[in-house]
């Protein structure tokens, strides 16, 4: 290993499936004790990705340490150090809540306590019942305690929080900012811009199968996306203005005016605008490529 | 914990889950006994089977049918129990869970074997004691009998389990399951003498039926629980049990380098 401190180390990934290329050279780090959040479209190759670095799928090219293992070799000792949260399940579910935790909590050489973990998840009132009677989101925080059962040094959240209400949305975040607390390595995907807002160090952007953009969570796409925006109105319609001194340019409208504008806006780009910026234009970039192919 | 340790905790959590499954109870476990049932009152007006020309001898219904029975809960516990079980879980994510955790797949075998070996002992207890008290079937007396039953019926409960692993590779999703295993196992029963006398079938048939693993064991329970006057309507006219021991030994094996060859968590890149 030549970086001790990644946890998961990409190098130049390729996936292909036939003719269809999944991932087509991606590359990135994750520090220990970093939450990375992957984001992208449907169909960009980020449970691809991440089923590669979690052992259940073969890369085409490329190279991928995880905790130091080849994914495609790793042994139980590995498995023993990671937890995966998949995208879906859809397990019968005939045994109850503590049942089950209990169980998947004897595969682990250190277990985290099971009445913990559930109380964690918010479960407490439905240790008992089965699985099979709980509702989408509850089945979820579920998948959740099972993936932390086992104290895992680095953690796999693939789409996490689908289904939640906002408030289980809020309690997740706050489990996952504790085994943060913990050091726990924590890769995420998801749908939700703000979550990955709220609980990433960095992100990635994944576009057909490209990494087309990285960075520190607050920094991503670069300066320039995130200059404020001063929207207002008058007679002639809608008016939007970039800049770096909204408190100026507001001061000034006034000044002009004489009075309080209309629909007085300063906004600061979301990661969700900025992501959805990078995407489109992404996306643009490749429809122009294509048409020059043809 | 070590992988024997972890494999009877497996056990333990996948006979609970078994007895859960309404559909398994019934289709499964209590099968062989509803059928015994069905079979004794249906044809209780017939009279005796192999009966003497007096009027002596013979036997009841109830007790002609019980080995095959016996046999037939063998293979259901084993074969239809597994193969549906285990394509069911890949189809669900469950097998795809376990393989992201660091449970050894001997584990999960152990797990998965001792669910069967405890269920199909309770199910034959019970097919036995229905057979006893309520169709008044007598048991065989002689030890040396019950040696043989031991060994037909660990064998053949073995290499059905091992035979449902590895069938449970071929339904292509968990739903198909048992639309596919349940007819293979329903048409090896009605051409091994479960459901009708094999002494009746033709004799390409029987040779058909002979390839597989349930005509012997049926035949060798038959050498347990009818009496011997009964051996000299087997093919050969004995009760062949060396061909008992071969022909399941072989399945064994097979069945426990199918299983071993072909059982995978996931499939991969599907």
């Amino acid at each position: 290993m030549t970086d001790s401190s990644a946890h998961v180390r990409v190098r130049d990934i390729r996936k292909t499936y036939g003719k269809f290329t999944a991932l087509d050279g991606v590359s990135f780090d994750v520090a220990r004790g970093e939450t990375f959040a992957l984001l992208g479209p449907n169909g960009a190759g980020k449970s691809t990705l991440i089923e590669i670095l979690e052992g259940y799928r073969d890369r085409t090219g490329g190279d991928v340490s995880v905790l130091g293992v080849d994914p495609q070799h790793g042994g139980l000792e590995w498995k023993a150090k990671l937890g995966i949260v998949l995208q879906s399940t859809g397990e019968s579910g005939n045994v109850t809540v503590h049942e089950q935790l209990t169980h998947f909590a004897r595969f682990y050489p250190n277990p985290r306590d099971v009445d913990e973990t559930i109380a964690a998840v918010g479960l407490t009132s439905k240790a008992k019942t089965r699985i099979k009677a709980l509702s989408g989101g509850q089945r979820r925080r579920v998948d959740v305690a099972l993936g932390v059962i086992g104290r895992p040094e680095l953690l796999f959240l693939d789409e996490p929080t689908t289904g939640f209400d906002p408030e289980a949305r809020h309690e997740f975040w706050e489990l996952i900012r504790e085994l943060k607390r913990e050091g726990t390595t924590i890769l995420l995907t998801t749908h939700y811009l703000d979550e990955a807002a709220q609980l990433g160090d960095r992100a990635g952007i994944i576009s057909a199968g490209r990494l087309i953009e990285i960075g520190e969570i607050n920094e991503i796409g670069g300066p320039a996306a995130r200059v404020p925006i001063v929207r207002w109105r008058d007679s002639g319609g809608l008016h939007e203005e970039r800049t770096s001194e909204p408190a100026h340019t507001v001061a000034a409208l006034f000044a002009r005016l004489g009075k309080e504008p209309d629909g007085l806006e300063v906004i600061r780009p979301s990661l969700e605008s900025v992501y959805l910026g990078l995407v489109s234009a992404a996306a643009a970039s490749a429809t122009d490529l294509a048409k020059e192919l043809a | 914990m070590n992988t024997i340790a972890l494999g009877v905790t497996r056990a333990t959590y996948e006979t609970r889950v078994y007895f859960r499954q309404s559909d398994t109870i019934f289709f499964t476990f209590l099968f062989p006994i509803v059928m015994l049932s069905i079979f004794s009152v249906a044809f209780s007006a017939t009279g005796n089977v192999g009966t003497n020309a007096d009027g002596t001898g013979g036997i009841s219904q109830a007790a002609f049918y019980l080995p095959g029975m016996i046999a037939a809960g063998i293979l259901l516990s084993g074969v239809q129990n597994l193969a549906v079980d285990i394509a069911v879980e890949r189809g669900d994510g469950t097998l795809k869970r376990l393989g992201g955790t660091p449970l050894p797949v001997l584990s999960y075998f152990i797990g998965k074997i001792g669910q069967v070996l405890l269920t199909s002992m309770l199910q034959i207890g019970l097919l036995l004691l229905i057979a006893r008290f309520a169709f008044d079937v007598e048991l065989p007396t002689d030890g040396d009998k019950w040696v043989t039953f031991a060994w037909v019926y660990l064998l053949g409960i073995f290499t059905s389990a091992v035979l449902g692993i590895a069938l449970s590779r071929i339904p292509r999703t968990g739903k198909s399951a048992t639309a596919v295993i349940i007819p293979i196992v329903l048409v090896l029963q009605f051409i091994s003498g479960v459901y009708l006398a094999f002494s009746m079938l033709p004799e390409w048939l029987q040779n058909v039926a002979s390839v597989f693993p349930l005509k012997w064991m049926a035949q060798g329970m038959r050498s347990v629980f009818l009496p011997d006057s009964f051996a000299s309507q087997e093919q050969g006219g004995e009760w062949g049990l060396t061909g008992v021991a071969i022909v399941l030994v072989v399945w064994l094996v097979v069945g426990l380098i199918a299983s071993r060859l072909t059982f995978r968590w996931i499939r991969k890149d599907s």
